[in-house]
């Protein structure tokens, strides 16, 4: 028992840094806004600091409902590095506003991810999920006055209940043909013939999951959550919960349910197709820009499920890659948004507004068109580089009739992407004046950084990132 | 010079100074980017004057394993030094072209252009699948702001679509790539040349390829992004797209299709030559109903390119000679077209046909100069493009004589439509007052003017010191799609050639023939 607890830092950390960063927000008061961003922001430094520790240790703890190992720990560092972002961002947005709450919800949300990210059992999984969805459903409607922001809360619990239910009706046709929760359990009966429940099972346990990762048919909630919910909250939900479900959704697939290619496979392609299409196509009538970007993380889930829908540990490294670059590209996409304020203080998100911001915001406007440039997946920029990854690992297992659709489907989704650099680019200035200025230094940093490294410099990275992700991608095999 | 990274010091110079332009102020970007693309041009210079002819077959080549699953790798040959020849020299022309033209965000125009130049230079010297395939599709970037900031009143259509034809077609070339280096499991060019792939994924390969480096081409029917792309975008971004842009498509068929798809490349040729014939007829036709004077020269372009790819697939020496003499010759002959335009609409803000008339008269060193690329359009022999046209259609004749007959009659209608537009343009009465008021070129049209022509005339004259360092290249693919090749149906015999007689010695060979008889 004790030596299991030593092996599971990272979320015991978490658990405490949240608990400490609470009291801290009850007792000295919400005013205190350094105090407890500080205490959040070191936690989750010490959690990444645990995971790097326990980097190469490769095991099950509590009687193999957990695993501790590279792949949970390569997608916990980005949920912290995004958690992490996401807090530092929020007392500029919310203002007067800022709460404890929300340094804390952000906490909790990342340690049921993380438990999500290396669960490896269907008990600990929707524990993990749940955990990360309560604190999700509070922290939409974390502007509990605003309209909008207390309708995205409410339609993201009715929907994430439904979804929930759903997976867990899943679970239980899976629980009960195999005798087991366990997922190399699940897996070694899956192995053998499949009857109607298990794939009835499968199949709903894949539409749970794929509501959360917002994967066409099941993506409705994504643009009005990400609408309505305040900016900061929109950015940790495009971000770290679609990395921790898609790890999550990677890990059910090739671990659990393995053996049974036939079965999820074909569910996966049509879930990556459609949301290629869709995410494309939905995207095109757009106004707001953070509905816009919700259309966009659905594109780009589709074509994670491209390198998962190939079932290899090719396939597997191009997901993982994709979930660095694409979190990169949102985070820094977002943090442009963010910037995006009237000359009152009013968040602009109207995208004719942003006509001519090449002119007002020059270094603004080039840091954005890199983000879409890269969404799109137009070389030279590092967006190409995951997409290469997953188009190969496809047509590498035989899969090569949806390569072709995928890829022929991403020139639609460029043009919604080369559009808002149309506007931003080569329309005339409009009537909505964005003066610079009052960005926080680390801010513009971390578009700058990202900016930067998705431009060409980020091709250098690629033997690291491809020894990384390698390494993570063999544990599942 | 060996192992001095030259070609990579290519790619830096532009790289760097558009990343310096896009910090300075309108006239310090002027002249630094002006000074890079010289810089860039005197490196070029000095890359020709060390490439050794007869050599080997890839020269400066460069290696650095930095990107893990594909390399840093460059290196090139004749023809890939010929086509960066021609990229260097059009771009400070393009830079001094739209010097006082442009006025609105000089800066990041001048960035933009150098970006370009960057990345047309990386894509002739690429060695790696990857690598190639990225500069090919960065090209896009640039060219998409170009048209659509700094174009006419359409710019915006113009750039979606040059950006969405020319994606889409790119796509699925990578989808080909993917597969052949599955396939072949290398990425590097040189290994890959001489990799024989299974006839029948050739095929699937070809029609990949083909799907993107036809729209790039572009050939019939799918070049109708082009005219709106060069109707809309700025006089140097003409220049641009067709003396650079329009020959990646080509280089591609040269460098990839052909020797890469030999079996494909002889099944499928009819599709090429079926739309090359088309192109030709049907385009020239086009080109002879204009009113707009780009739009002409653009439709103008897609025939002269349809001779190109008619002239690579005819499979022999003089066909691939031919279609690369009118690759370098349209590329300098079109841009000088484009920039001959550039220069009266800069003086009225016109490009209609009918709004000119009598130029002869108060512009005479422009209508010297506007001749003389007329004439080199169209084929003159002394010009550039007799050479080209006459060594393709030679090529296209040994292999099919019904191509090359359909091919001609291109040459034919373009002689039409350009001495149509010459007479309209230049000819006829100066009655109109804002086209009396015209002054002749200025110091800096004559600085751009004087080169183009030169080159042309160059190349019409002694086309030998382009073909040379092209000729071991063309050899090499030819040998490569030798036995692939159809039979042409020109049957042609070889003559036999009578032994060479001394002076003096004429009366007595014949007598002794005479006498053998």
């Amino acid at each position: 028992m004790t030596a299991d607890l030593m092996l599971i830092w990272p979320e015991l950390i978490l658990t405490i840094g949240g608990l400490v960063t609470l009291m801290l927000g009850t007792f000295a008061g919400d005013r205190q806004v350094g105090l407890y961003q500080v205490s959040a922001l070191l936690t989750l430094a010490a959690a990444a600091a645990a995971v790097v520790a326990l980097f190469g240790v490769e095991t099950t703890v509590f009687s193999g409902t957990l695993s501790v190992d590279g792949f949970g720990g390569f997608a916990k560092l980005l949920i912290y590095a995004a958690s992490f972002v996401c807090i530092i961002i929020a007392p500029r947005f919310f203002g007067g506003g800022m709460r404890a709450e929300y340094p804390t919800l952000i906490l909790f949300a990342a340690l049921g991810m993380g438990i999500m990210a290396s669960s490896r059992d269907l008990m600990t999984l929707y524990v993990g999920l749940e955990l990360n969805s309560l604190a999700a459903y509070v922290l939409a409607s974390f502007m509990r006055t605003d309209e909008r922001s207390s309708e995205a809360g409410l339609k993201y619990f009715v929907l994430g209940a439904l979804a929930s239910g759903m997976l867990l009706y899943g679970i239980s046709l899976l629980y009960g043909f195999t005798g087991t929760t366990d997922f190399a359990g699940i897996a070694t009966v899956l192995g053998g013939e499949l009857n109607i429940g298990l794939i009835f099972g499968i199949v709903f346990v894949l539409a749970g999951l794929g509501f959360k990762i917002s994967a066409v048919p099941f993506h409705m909630w994504t643009p009005d959550v990400y609408e309505g919910a305040p900016t900061p909250v929109t950015t940790f939900f495009a971000t770290a919960p679609k990395v921790a479900a898609m790890a999550l959704m990677t890990r059910v697939v090739i671990d659990a349910m393995g053996p049974a290619v036939g079965a999820w496979q074909q569910i996966v392609i049509f879930l990556s197709l459609a949301s290629i299409i869709l995410g494309a196509v939905g995207a095109i009538g757009q106004k707001n820009i953070k509905r816009l970007l919700a259309y966009s993380s659905i594109n780009n889930v589709g074509f994670m499920l491209v390198g998962l829908a190939a079932g290899t540990p090719q396939g597997v490294e191009g997901v993982l890659t994709y979930l660095l670059v694409y979190m990169l590209t949102t985070l820094g996409a977002f943090l442009v948004v963010l910037q995006l304020r009237d000359a009152d203080g009013n968040q602009v998100e109207s995208i004719p507004a942003l006509a001519g911001l090449s002119q007002r915001r020059p270094g603004l406007a080039a840091a954005m068109a890199v983000f879409l440039f890269s969404l799109a997946g137009i070389p030279p920029l590092f967006g190409f580089w995951p997409k290469y990854l997953v188009f190969e690992a496809a047509v590498n297992a035989n899969l090569l009739p949806l390569a072709v659709a995928g890829i022929v489907a991403s020139v639609i989704g460029a043009f919604y992407y080369i559009a808002i650099i149309k506007t931003m680019y080569f329309d005339d200035k409009s009537d909505t004046e964005i003066p610079a200025g009052g960005g926080a230094i680390v801010e513009d940093a971390v578009i700058t950084a990202s900016a930067l490294w998705l431009s060409v410099i980020g091709y250098l990275f690629i033997p690291l990132l491809a020894v990384l992700s390698a390494s993570a991608a063999a544990v599942l095999f | 010079m060996s192992g001095f990274p030259i070609l990579s010091l290519m790619l830096a110079v532009p790289a760097i100074a558009a990343i310096a332009c896009a910090f300075a102020g309108d006239r310090a970007a002027r002249l630094i980017a002006l000074g890079a693309t010289l810089a860039t041009f005197v490196l070029g210079c000095i890359l020709w004057a060390n490439y050794d002819i007869g050599g080997a077959q890839w020269q400066f080549t460069e290696r650095a394993d930095l990107f893990g699953r594909f390399q840093w790798a460059l290196g090139i040959d004749g023809m890939a030094l010929m086509l960066i020849m021609l990229s260097v020299f059009l771009m400070p022309l393009c830079i001094l072209a739209s010097w006082d033209a442009v006025k609105n965000r000089v800066g990041l125009y001048m960035a933009m252009f150098l970006v370009m130049e960057t990345i047309i230079i990386g894509v002739f010297s690429a060695q790696d699948l990857l690598l190639f395939y990225i500069f090919f599709e960065a090209g896009l970037i640039p060219m998409y702001f170009i048209i659509g900031i700094w174009g006419g009143a359409n710019r915006i259509y113009a750039a979606f679509k040059f950006f969405l034809y020319t994606l889409l077609g790119s796509v699925l070339m990578l989808i080909a790539m993917i597969a052949m280096i599955a396939e072949a499991g290398t990425t590097d060019i040189p290994t890959l040349l001489s990799y024989d792939f299974p006839p029948a994924m050739q095929t699937w390969l070809w029609l990949a390829f083909f799907a993107s480096l036809a729209v790039k081409m572009p050939m019939w029917p799918v070049h109708t992004w082009l005219p709106d792309a060069h109707v809309q975008a700025p006089t140097a971004g003409s220049m641009i797209l067709a003396g650079v842009l329009l020959k990646l498509g080509s280089y591609g068929f040269l460098r990839f299709m052909m020797p890469m798809f030999p079996d494909a490349s002889a099944q499928l040729m009819w599709i090429v030559f079926a739309l090359s014939m088309i192109a030709v007829v049907y385009t020239s036709l086009v080109a002879l109903v204009q009113s707009d004077m780009k739009k002409l020269i653009a439709y103008s372009s897609v025939a002269h390119m349809a001779i190109v790819t008619a002239g690579l697939f005819a499979f022999n020496q003089q066909g691939i000679e031919g279609a690369l003499i009118i690759m370098l010759s349209h590329g300098v002959v079109s841009a000088a077209l484009f920039f001959c335009v550039g220069v009266i609409y800069d003086r009225l803000h016109t490009r209609e046909i009918d709004r000119y008339g009598g130029l002869a008269v108060n512009m005479p060193a422009y209508a010297l100069f506007f001749l003389l690329f007329t004439m080199a359009s169209i084929g003159l022999p002394g010009t550039s493009g007799f050479v080209g046209e006459f060594l393709s259609l030679l090529g296209i004749y040994e292999a099919s004589s019904w191509v090359a007959f359909v091919c001609t009659t291109g040459i034919i209608l373009g002689a039409a439509y350009m001495l149509y537009l010459y007479r309209r343009v230049v000819f006829g009465e100066l009655i109109k007052d804002d086209v009396k008021a015209m002054p002749d070129l200025t110091v800096r049209e004559w600085t751009i003017m004087v080169p183009l022509a030169a080159v042309a005339l160059w190349m019409g004259v002694y086309p030998e010191s382009f073909l040379a360092p092209m000729r071991g290249d063309v050899t090499t693919v030819v040998a490569r799609l030798a036995p692939a090749k159809p039979a042409g149906d020109a049957h042609l015999a070889i003559g036999k050639a009578k032994p060479a007689q001394a002076h003096g010695e004429t009366a007595k060979g014949a007598q002794q023939a005479g006498g053998v008889q």
